[in-house]
């Protein structure tokens, strides 16, 4: 009995780590939502070069948290990285493809002889900057709303169509979630050049951007978490472990946990407040409300797909096969194995904090960008 | 008709996955060894206070950084790749491999991207002690990623510290320190860092060598290629240990491998070690094992038999053993394998079987048995065969093992001589003089960039038809999409990275022109 449920607890246990890591990541992100306007903020080439090197000291972080993620669902949830990746594969496909093209647009887009021109790899941010977080928001959202996969006897997954994936874009709820994303992920953008850019007119652009960017995400994000309380959603029957489709799980799922619901509130408060405080009171630490409000709703959002009996890659083709943080994960031995490996994240986060605190000490001013130094 | 499509579908994926992890070692060595030359020119600079030192510490690392942000847009490829193309093995390994590779993840990837931020934007921010530590701890979160992704790839050539359990159809992971001490494991990581380390001191002493022909730069190209040689011919030394090392593990764990590099067919004593040769057809083609001759051959004679027995007359068996069995040697014939392995999936069939049908003791008493020694021992690691058609499927590509194994030796004793005479005459002084050399070692690069890739291939391929050594064949592994969609995937890949390395080539060579910033 004891072994059962250290197994249960190291399930959540992982759980609560994807969730986190997942939630770290839609903040991060924030770099690709101020790619996504390298085109339309700016007014002058040397703003250009400051809003992409203020993003482009970051970019790393976020690259290497999704790395991290992707890893961490493989050796904790295996059954999810299997079924998913190799069943929504065009999905998948076009993330990487968009975050292949960002890795390199950084270093390449103003060194001589680069061979495509500046121009190309600024598109390559921009396409990065649109793509990333609107694709992997419409892929959180099967979390909810399923996908079409049954898994044979031996667990290899069947897509039960050729779209592959691509067929969670005709989904109103997983569109609304790619687009609450994006646009989450463009405010968070705003708000961070305002705090670390050292120019009154970027600053002022960005506030005359944020309000509408604010609006838009609040329509795309309501539209989806009122579409989702009134949904059937994928249950786990308590008595024979089947999936089952029961009306307004989602809801129940809050409503039974009432510290994620607490969480959630005060999340998403914290990312109004962060709006609220730069249009209204001209703050530049919007950021820090509007982060930490970010990473606190995606985390609850996480834990009501995956917690209370809840299954969090349904399967809308084959009940059966939907799967559940009990019966994707790895063995006990590994989640326990790993468990030891997943203390050493605060202190990896600590000298993150470190390294990043000592980079910004001071603002990106036009000077610096003229400077000798490594400029992007 | 199923099996020509699905053939199509494993062969693509092969091709796409070769296609992207040899894009991406393209990249990785050099990350491996320059990170570790900057922080040795930093060291040195920090210490001396000489602003030379530091100019030359940051045109190296300039081109570090145009090198590293490719190794990572090829790198992430890889690791989703595992999921997207081979998702049926990431289930059946998945609770051993997916450690290492978020192990990776959280302890060396941020590690390195964390502090290469502070190596590029820190010069004028940070103290000249904490950049400096920031620049080693690049080069130890460089090879340590490079540790626990070899710890998995060697788990693949190797499969150790598990059990399978038929409940879930997989592999579960039952001794982490045995996954990680694998010999296989400690051979890779030495044998693939210290050649990363030698490609890059190749590297630096190519460029240098350019600047030395172009009598450009004089005291800063001496001092890289004094670096560049004490530091390659060090890794050199290495590199020929430790493959020679990871040859003896081979000939234990992957017999068929290892036969098949030096295009060993009938086994026999005093076997000669191959050095140099070339293979010809077979005459008799309806031969089921296509067994090819040497046109000819340069032998040391009964070398092999020492290398792997101790002494000349020890018997080496040859491929053809291996595949058709040889009792006093106690190796099985492949036929044999098969059939055991059939054993093992029919248990298996059984277990599903009887857990369809409730029948919860039988269920039971089959659980027991794969954790069984004596079933594992028998049974169970022929796992693998039971998904084999003909014995002969054992054998990999005998001509693509042999030639890039030979091709990675010699060019390896090659590379031996070239540090050390790069060093020899930098100490001397006389390096500029002899234009020879220079010219010599500029068009060591390429060569050493051959000989790295050359490792891979040999490696990958020479596993076949095993994506799992025994246990798992890559028919059996790979994700269930239409073959067209793979090929679309290719074509993509192959066309966007081919873009990619020719923007980072002609960046590179402009920034070498222009030579360090004054
Ligand atoms: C021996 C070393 C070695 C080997 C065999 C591999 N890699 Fe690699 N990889 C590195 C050594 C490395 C590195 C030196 O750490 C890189 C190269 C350039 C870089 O930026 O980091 C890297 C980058 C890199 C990245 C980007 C990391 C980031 O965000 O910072 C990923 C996701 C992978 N690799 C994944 C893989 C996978 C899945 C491999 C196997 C199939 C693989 N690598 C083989
Ligand atoms: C960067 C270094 C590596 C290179 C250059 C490399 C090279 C290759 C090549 C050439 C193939 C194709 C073999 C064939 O088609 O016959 C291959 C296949 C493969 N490799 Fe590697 N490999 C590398 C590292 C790894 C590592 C570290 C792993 C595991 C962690 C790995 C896992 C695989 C898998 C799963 C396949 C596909 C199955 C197959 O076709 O054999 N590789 N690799
Ligand atoms: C000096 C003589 C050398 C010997 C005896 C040697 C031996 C070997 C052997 C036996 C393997 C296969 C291991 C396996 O399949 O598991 C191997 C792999 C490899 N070699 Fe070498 N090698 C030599 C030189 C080099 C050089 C000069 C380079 C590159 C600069 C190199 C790079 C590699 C790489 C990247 C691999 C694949 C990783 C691995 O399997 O360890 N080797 N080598």
């Amino acid at each position: 009995m004891t072994t059962m449920i250290s197994y249960l607890f190291l399930q959540s246990y992982w759980w609560v780590i994807i969730s986190l890591l997942g939630s770290l990541l839609i903040f991060l992100m924030f770099v690709q939502g101020g790619q996504s306007m390298i085109f339309s903020l700016p007014d002058t080439d040397v703003r250009k070069t400051m809003i992409i090197n203020a993003l482009g000291r970051k970019w790393e972080f976020t690259f290497t948290t999704l790395v991290t993620f992707g890893g961490a669902f493989f050796a904790a949830f295996p059954l999810f990285y299997a079924t998913s990746f190799g069943g929504a594969y065009w999905v998948w496909i076009a993330i990487l493809f968009s975050f292949i093209i960002q890795a390199i647009a950084y270093e390449f887009r103003s060194k001589p002889a680069n061979v495509f021109g500046k121009k190309t790899f600024d598109i390559f941010l921009f396409l990065n900057g649109t793509l990333g977080p609107f694709l992997i928001g419409t892929a959180v959202g099967t979390f909810f709303t399923g996908s079409q996969f049954s898994l044979n006897n031996m667990f290899n997954v069947q897509w039960d169509n050729g779209w592959h994936g691509l067929e969670a874009l005709i989904n109103g709820r997983n569109l609304a979630l790619g687009l609450s994303v994006l646009f989450l992920t463009r405010v968070n953008g705003l708000l961070y050049l305002i705090n670390s850019v050292d120019d009154d007119e970027i600053i002022n652009r960005s506030a005359k951007k944020l309000i509408i960017n604010s609006i838009s995400f609040l329509v795309f994000f309501l539209f989806f978490l009122i579409t989702l309380f009134v949904s059937e959603g994928y249950a786990i029957d308590k008595e024979t472990g089947q999936i089952l489709l029961e009306k307004f799980k989602y809801l129940h799922n809050f409503i039974q946990m009432p510290v994620v619901l607490v969480l959630f509130l005060t999340g998403v408060v914290a990312v109004l407040y962060g709006i609220g405080i730069t249009i209204f009171r001209s703050s530049n630490k919007g950021i820090w409300f509007s982060g930490a409000g970010t990473v606190i709703t995606v985390f609850a959002l996480f834990l009501i797909a995956g917690f209370n009996g809840t299954s969090f890659y349904p399967s809308s083709f084959h009940l059966p096969s939907s799967l559940t943080i009990y019966n994707a994960s790895s063995s006990q031995f590994t989640l326990k194995t790993m468990m030891y490996v997943s203390f050493i994240i605060p202190f990896v986060v600590a000298y993150i904090w470190y390294a990043w605190k000592a980079i910004n000490k001071k603002r990106i001013t036009e000077d610096e960008m003229k400077q000798e130094g490594h400029v992007y | 008709m199923i099996d020509n499509v699905d053939l199509a579908l494993v062969d693509w994926s092969r091709a796409q996955f070769a296609l992207t992890a040899i894009y991406h070692w393209i990249f990785v060595p050099l990350t491996l060894g320059l990170s570790f030359m900057i922080a040795i020119m930093e060291t040195i600079y920090v210490r001396s206070g000489n602003e030379e030192w530091k100019r030359l510490t940051r045109f190296w690392m300039t081109l570090f950084g145009i090198n590293f942000a490719i190794g990572i847009a090829t790198g992430i490829i890889l690791e989703f790749e595992f999921g997207t193309n081979w998702s049926n093995y990431s289930w059946f390994v998945g609770d051993i491999f997916g450690a290492p590779l978020a192990i990776e993840g959280i302890l060396a990837f941020f590690l390195e991207s964390t502090f290469i931020a502070v190596m590029f934007f820190g010069w004028n921010k940070v103290g000249k002690k904490f950049h400096l530590t920031s620049s080693w701890l690049v080069a130890i979160g460089a090879s340590l990623s490079a540790l626990w992704i070899l710890v998995a790839n060697a788990w693949m050539q190797n499969p150790v510290g598990m059990t399978f359990n038929p409940e879930t159809a997989r592999n579960e992971m039952t001794d982490f320190w045995a996954v990680l001490l694998n010999p296989v494991a400690i051979d890779k990581f030495l044998h693939t860092v210290s050649s990363g380390f030698l490609l890059a001191s190749l590297f630096v002493l190519g460029v240098s060598s350019w600047f030395l022909l172009k009598k450009r730069e004089e005291w800063l190209a001496k001092k890289s290629m004094l670096i560049a040689g004490i530091f390659g011919l060090f890794s050199s030394l290495v590199v020929a240990f430790t493959g020679d090392t990871s040859a003896r593990t081979l000939a234990e764990v992957q017999p068929v491998k290892f036969a098949a590099f030096e295009a060993h067919y009938a086994g026999k004593q005093n076997a000669g070690l191959v050095a140099f040769g070339v293979l010809k057809n077979p005459d008799n083609q309806s031969d089921p094992l296509k067994i090819k001759d040497f046109l000819f051959k340069i032998e040391i004679p009964g070398f092999l038999s020492v290398m792997t027995g101790g002494n000349k007359d020890a018997f080496v068996p040859g491929i053809k053993d291996h595949v058709y069995g040889l009792p006093e040697s106690a190796i099985l014939a492949v036929a044999e394998k098969m059939k055991r392995g059939s054993v093992a999936m029919d248990l298996l069939n059984e277990y599903k079987e009887a857990k369809k049908q409730d029948d919860q003791a039988q269920a039971e008493t089959i659980r027991k048995k794969f954790q069984d020694k004596n079933f594992i021992d028998e049974y169970f690691r022929y796992f693998g065969y039971a998904f084999l058609e003909n014995p002969e499927d054992v054998v990999p590509n005998v001509p693509v093992a042999f030639y890039s194994f030979h091709l990675m030796v010699m060019l390896g004793f090659l590379f031996i001589l070239i540090c050390s005479i790069a060093l020899y005459l930098v100490l001397k002084g006389t390096i500029a003089k002899n234009r020879w050399f220079l010219w010599i070692a500029l068009f060591s690069i390429p060569l050493a960039y051959i000989a790295s890739e050359s490792g891979w291939i040999q490696a990958e391929m020479g596993r076949q038809p095993w994506i799992i050594q025994d246990l798992m064949p890559v028919s059996a592994a790979v994700s269930q999409i239409s073959p067209g969609a793979v090929i679309t995937t290719f074509i993509l890949f192959a066309i966007l990275f081919t873009a990619l390395l020719i923007a980072e080539v002609s960046i590179m060579i402009r920034q070498i022109k222009t030579g360090p910033k004054h």
